[in-house]
């Protein structure tokens, strides 16, 4: 039975970082009604930017453990919106208003142009990180929780918590949500579209960043093709939350994180992945507007 | 001027910006520990190059160039047509082996290429997982001659319908919902087939993969030295000394007919109503809904002829290689395809034709790129769908034309 909770506490921490990441894909998915390929890229540079900021801070001899965690996921969270704001002004601004082909194409050519970057500026090898915190807490004899572990759980629903406030409370909150329905009558309201539309490349791209650098905690490795399946998953996990939609993201993390980490607790690691791309399809088949999704009214 | 000063400042600063982690600092490993180390000059360069491709560009805004737009006469466009056929006919006998076996390659790719042109240039399906059908086809002949003993000939349709039929299996739960669902579920679905491929090892032979592909015959006629079905081999038949590129040869043959056989399929394919439906589901869904087109199942049917292209393709690439494994069916190859098509014109075989032969020369022709290879395949994406989104090379006119 301790195996059963181990398998379902390490589900929902994988989890709530691919819920972090799929808050992205959502967002950009409702403001702008396209599938942001780059996100993916944008949670692995993360990733490296918070490895590098560590050893950053290591050299120039921080030592508080906690210091180094705040500045990291504050250096990381900035840099990774720039890649973000960078992303948008670059690949999908000019295009927003092209056949829908041409900005799925770019964001797959800006997804394959990141990771070779990184690739070449930050080598192919995969880099690891020392573990910073190694404590475990035991829950039972054999249960054990790790610092790290409630690190991400704690965050993350802090994260939610700022970021469920901003978005319902905040006047940009309320700019996106109207740009969400209608862009051109947001407009004419005088909402501006193109400030809103980056801020929302910009917060996905600090919900990543702190999924990264949580990543690179847990886990401790990082190479420069991880965030090919992250995202894809993560992607996963906005389809069936419903994408479009907030919380649904977050509970759609949460399952593919738990049908994670179950199926290869009990079926073995091998096709954990078709597991979760197959969850992926039934869902499409099942239900299109996934668990939390409301019906999309087409507009002409 | 001074205005002209202040637009420079956003792009060179965000470039910083940009650059400073990523380009400024990299991690080296020692045996023992993690090296930090600095480079200033990178993070330099960038930004020069932004400020000066930024100044580029002012300059272009204020003086423009004279378009050009590359437009061959078209009488003479039939007789470079011929000639080109006519070149590709006897280049076997003019070259080396190496020449041969690159033509080769080349047209496996315009055949690719043009294949993912039917799902993505002419139905507008953006199909992120095109490889996954290749591999299908790839692994099929594998299988089929391996375990039961079919010939190539055998395989070859076989391969492609086992493709089409995963497709249409695929398909059809994605195409029904609305949204661009199909490319990511396409790239499930490739990641899916490569984990199976590496996984199943009773069957594929896992990360080792297949080796033993059946070999082409010449109606019935073999190239070997030997013979083993009985039948002369082919230089006995024809009464010519053996040469171990005869197979090499016919090889090359067969697959510049299916280039051609994929060509014409294409070009009528466009004129039926299939095919007209195909362009202006392309061009505007609703509308096309509104004319009473059946939307799920015409997409459908570009997504599976696509992918059955795909499959015929990587029957001949298994005999070609003689060997199938999961590592030939990465993402990379996806992306190379879909450059190829973006890169050459959606919808146009020519352009497509001349980008496939370009993006394959390219790492043969410079080595020193091969590094940057990928780097400026997705560069080129965006550059060419911000600039010149119906393709770089050619541009493909409707097909009907309003008058």
């Amino acid at each position: 039975m301790d195996y059963f909770f181990q398998q379902l506490i390490n589900g929902i921490t994988l989890g709530a970082i691919y819920g972090l990441i799929a808050l992205g894909y959502t967002m950009v998915y409702g403001i702008v009604g396209m599938i942001n390929f780059a996100h993916g890229e944008i949670y692995m540079i993360a990733a490296f930017i918070g490895f590098l900021a560590f050893l950053l801070l290591a050299s120039l001899g921080v030592t508080s453990v906690i210091v180094t965690l705040i500045l990291v996921l504050v250096i990381s969270m900035v840099f990774t919106s720039v890649y973000g704001f960078a992303v948008e002004r670059v690949a999908y601004r000019p295009l927003r208003n092209a056949p829908k082909l041409a900005p799925l194409i770019s964001a797959i050519g800006m997804s394959i142009f990141l990771q070779n970057y990184v690739q070449l500026t930050q080598g192919a090898r995969v880099k690891s990180l020392p573990p910073v915190f190694t404590q475990n807490f035991h829950l039972t004899d054999s249960l054990t929780i790790s610092t790290v572990q409630l690190l991400i759980l704690g965050s993350t629903a802090l994260l939610l918590l700022g970021f469920s406030y901003l978005i319902n409370k905040t006047p940009l909150g309320r700019a996106q949500r109207a740009c969400e329905q209608d862009r051109k009558m947001a407009a004419l309201v005088g909402v501006d579209v193109d400030k809103t539309i980056s801020l929302t490349f910009v917060l996905g791209a600090a919900l990543a960043a702190v999924a990264g650098v949580m990543v690179i905690l847990y886990y401790g490795v990082l190479d420069f093709y991880m965030g090919f399946l992250a995202g894809m998953k993560a992607f996963v996990a906005a389809v069936l939350g419903g994408i479009g939609s907030l919380s649904g993201a977050m509970l759609g993390g949460l399952l593919i994180g738990l049908i994670e980490s179950f199926w290869a607790a009990y079926m073995g690691g091998d096709y954990k992945n078709v597991a979760v791309f197959a969850v992926l399809m039934l869902v499409l088949v099942v239900r299109p507007n996934g668990l939390l999704g409301r019906k999309q009214v087409e507009k002409v | 001027m001074n205005k002209n000063f202040l637009t420079f400042l956003p792009p060179v600063f965000l470039t910083l910006l940009l650059s400073l982690p990523l380009l400024g600092f990299f991690a080296q490993e020692n045996s023992k520990d993690i090296l930090l180390l600095q480079r200033w000059d990178w993070v330099l360069y960038a930004t020069a190059a932004v400020f000066l491709a930024n100044s580029v560009l002012i300059v272009l805004k204020k003086y423009p160039l004279p378009s050009f737009a590359i437009s061959p006469p078209a009488k003479n466009l039939n007789a470079l047509k011929a000639l080109l056929f006519l070149g590709l006919l006897a280049l076997p006998f003019l070259s080396s082996r190496s020449t041969i076996d690159l033509a080769t390659l080349v047209l496996l790719y315009i055949c690719l290429a043009w294949g993912l042109n039917i799902t993505m240039g002419l139905a507008g399906l953006l199909d992120l997982g095109y490889v996954a059908f290749y591999a299908i086809g790839a692994y099929t002949t594998a299988i089929l001659s391996h375990y039961y003993g079919l010939s190539f000939w055998q395989c070859v349709p076989l391969s492609g319908l086992v493709a089409a039929i995963f497709a249409l299996v695929i398909g059809m739960p994605i195409l029904r919902v609305q949204g661009d669902y199909l490319a990511i579920v396409a790239l499930g679905f490739a990641e899916i087939v490569r984990i199976v491929a590496t996984n199943w090892q009773s069957l594929t032979g896992g990360p080792n993969g297949m080796s033993g592909m059946p070999r082409p015959t010449f109606f019935g006629l073999e190239f070997g030295r030997t013979s083993s079905s009985g039948l002369p081999t082919f230089q006995d038949f024809f009464h010519i000394p053996f040469n171990s590129e005869h197979r090499l040869i016919f090889l090359f043959y067969c697959i510049l007919g299916l280039a051609i056989i994929i060509y014409v399929v294409s070009k009528r394919l466009r004129c039926l109503p299939l095919g007209r439906a195909w362009e202006a589901m392309r061009e505007d869904e609703i509308a096309c809904r509104a004319l009473g087109i059946n939307l799920p199942r015409i997409k459908l049917s570009a997504y599976s002829i696509g992918a059955g292209i795909a499959g015929l393709v990587g029957a001949f690439f298994a005999t070609k290689q003689g060997f199938v494994s999961p590592e030939s069916f990465t993402f990379n190859e996806t992306a190379m395809i879909v450059a190829m098509v973006v890169l050459g014109g959606m919808g146009s075989l020519w352009g497509i034709c001349i980008a496939a032969t370009f993006l394959v020369l390219l790492p043969e022709l410079a080595r020193g790129l091969a590094d940057y290879r990928m780097l400026l395949f997705g560069l080129a994406m965006i550059l060419v769908m911000r600039f010149k989104p119906n393709g770089l090379i050619s541009v493909r006119q409707p097909t009907v034309k309003m008058s």
